[in-house]
């Protein structure tokens, strides 16, 4: 009986969490589309969540193309079809890793950070000093970072392309002698529009669910010291198996 | 200029506000003292809108705050200023742009003229120079001027402060009693003030209520509690651990609850 009731309330507490969830977003997303707009703060944290994540994706990038090419042509050449090696490193890239690869790092990097941010905000009563200057804090905190990250995870998954395939042809070509030629030739005559597509599809989502749930957790964060770390520590988890799911999810239908 | 009605609050069993009425009058100092987790906070937020008591009224220039929509809040918050007890400065912004806060976000002014504004409520809080400085790299005293030189950056007709000496040292408290005393006496501010601190309390109220665990206990001016014969204004006065106001929170009798256990 206890145990039932348990379950019961647990579940309860989850349809209510997610309920909020889902009101905050849509009044963060609601704020966000009504004037005034705040083009700087959208600036700012574009610049945060995106221009200061290059170097970090840049790396990412580059090893992640160098040991696809290396893997891939220690397979193909099993079927003495190293020739294909350029598709296969590009699709992998733009269709599934550059995206998830890309949103699970600005997780850990800004993720994090933002949810931080706000639930030390919210500890040092600058939230209810916004309230006080007739600011709304939902507006004026969330909703410029929301927008930043719906534009900036496509940007930068576009950078984590080319720059993934940039790594794949540094070994693949370079390093392990496959034809320039035939590299490049099969990677463009495979690759569909339909396959960039999806991957900017897939970045799209992730930089809602990266901000969504970083602000989201931040904001509701208790106001202590120990509320504001662990907060932090589930964003990052939640968010990453959030993209882990939502990546099989989206595969699955545009497939 | 605000008068609290009836005002009842329970955060689970722990009560805040029990059925307390007062009266804080229009250009006058008034300062609720009250030991830590007494509610002051609470009632505070609530006098202001960061928050709704259970029950009760809390009327502000004719309008009752707790039936007030976002709007007509955010209307009436152009005329408040709050010093929060942590200061609450924005740690992203140096401490020019802290105070400007207000100004750019409700004002049309050139840049200019909010350079002197700036300049001029720097100076009544005597820190002209810190302009370009983050609040982490002020003390504890410093950061407080900030707050409260941004708090009145709109001229407000009315000043909040939580707790505006806690954690100072005696000069430093000095000096923030004497800048509310300031802004009361040469602009005419009314002020309501939370707080622990008696001294000051002494030093700068026109009018004392005593708050103890949700129940207003003592009314009056600085005369009048000082002389008061009540017991527990008496001990509140005196600072002694032993009289009507329990040490522990709980009443349960210590011998029964050791032999219980
Ligand atoms: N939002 C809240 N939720 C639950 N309890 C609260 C909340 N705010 C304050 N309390 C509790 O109410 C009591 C009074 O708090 P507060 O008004 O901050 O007291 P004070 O400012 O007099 O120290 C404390 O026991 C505090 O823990
Ligand atoms: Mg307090």
């Amino acid at each position: 009986m206890e145990a039932i009731a348990a379950i019961g309330r647990g579940t309860l507490g989850t349809v209510q969490t997610l309920g909020n969830a889902g009101l905050f977003i849509l009044y963060a997303l609601w704020a966000a589309v009504t004037p005034p707009y705040r083009f700087k703060r959208v600036i700012a944290e574009i610049e945060f969540i995106g221009a200061k994540s290059f170097l970090i994706i840049f790396v990412t990038a580059l090893f992640t193309g160098m040991v696809l090419a290396l893997q891939g042509y220690y397979t193909l050449s099993k079927f003495g079809a190293q020739g294909v090696l350029g598709s296969a490193v590009a699709l992998s890239i733009i269709r599934e890793l550059g995206p998830v690869l890309c949103a699970l790092m600005v997780t850990g990097r800004a993720g994090s950070a933002i949810t931080a941010e706000i639930g030390i905000m919210k500890i040092t009563d600058q939230v209810p000093a916004l309230e006080m200057m007739a600011i709304e804090p939902i507006k004026f905190i969330v909703s410029p970072k929301i927008i930043a990250a719906l534009i900036s995870l496509p940007l930068l998954t576009a950078f984590f392309d080319l720059v993934g395939i940039l790594g794949g042809y540094l070994v693949g070509v370079l390093m392990l002698g496959v034809n320039e030629g035939s590299f490049f030739g099969e990677m463009i005559r495979a690759t569909e529009f339909a396959d960039i597509y999806g991957g900017l599809i897939k970045a799209v989502a992730f930089g809602f669910l990266i901000s969504w749930i970083s602000c989201f957790i931040g904001y509701n964060a208790k106001a202590t010291t120990e509320g504001v770390s662990s907060a932090t520590t589930n964003a990052v988890v939640m968010t990453s198996l959030s993209i882990l799911v939502i990546d099989y999810v989206i595969t699955s239908v545009l497939l | 200029m605000i008068r609290v009605e009836n005002l009842n609050n329970k955060f689970g069993h722990i009560t805040t506000a029990n059925n307390v009425s007062c009266h804080f009058e229009e250009k006058k100092v008034t300062v609720l003292l009250g030991g830590s987790g007494s509610g002051k906070s609470t009632l505070l937020k609530q006098m202001v809108g960061l928050g709704r008591p259970d029950s009760g009224s809390i009327m502000f220039d004719g309008k009752d705050i707790t039936s007030l929509g976002r709007k007509e809040i955010y209307e009436l918050r152009k005329k408040m200023g709050m010093l929060f007890q942590g200061s609450a400065l924005f740690n992203s912004l140096n401490i020019f742009e802290n105070i400007a806060f207000p100004l750019r976000e409700h004002t049309s002014l050139s840049d200019s003229v909010i350079k002197t504004i700036i300049k001029i409520k720097l100076e009544m809080v005597g820190l002209r120079g810190v302009e370009h400085m983050m609040p982490s790299q002020l003390s504890g005293g410093m950061t407080k001027r900030v707050g409260l030189a941004r708090a009145i950056v709109l001229d407000p007709k009315v000043v909040f402060y939580d707790e505006p000496t806690s954690g100072l040292d005696p000069i430093a408290s000095g000096v923030i009693d004497k800048l509310i005393l300031d802004l009361n006496k040469k602009l005419g501010v009314t002020s309501i003030v939370v707080s622990h601190d008696i001294e000051s309390a002494f030093r700068i109220a026109d009018k004392i209520m005593i708050l103890f665990y949700g129940n207003l206990i003592a009314e009056g001016t600085p005369e009048e509690i000082k002389n008061s014969s009540d017991p527990k204004v008496r001990q509140f006065v005196e600072g002694s651990p032993d009289g009507p106001i329990p040490f522990t929170l709980t009443d349960k009798d210590f011998i029964e609850d050791i032999l219980i256990d």
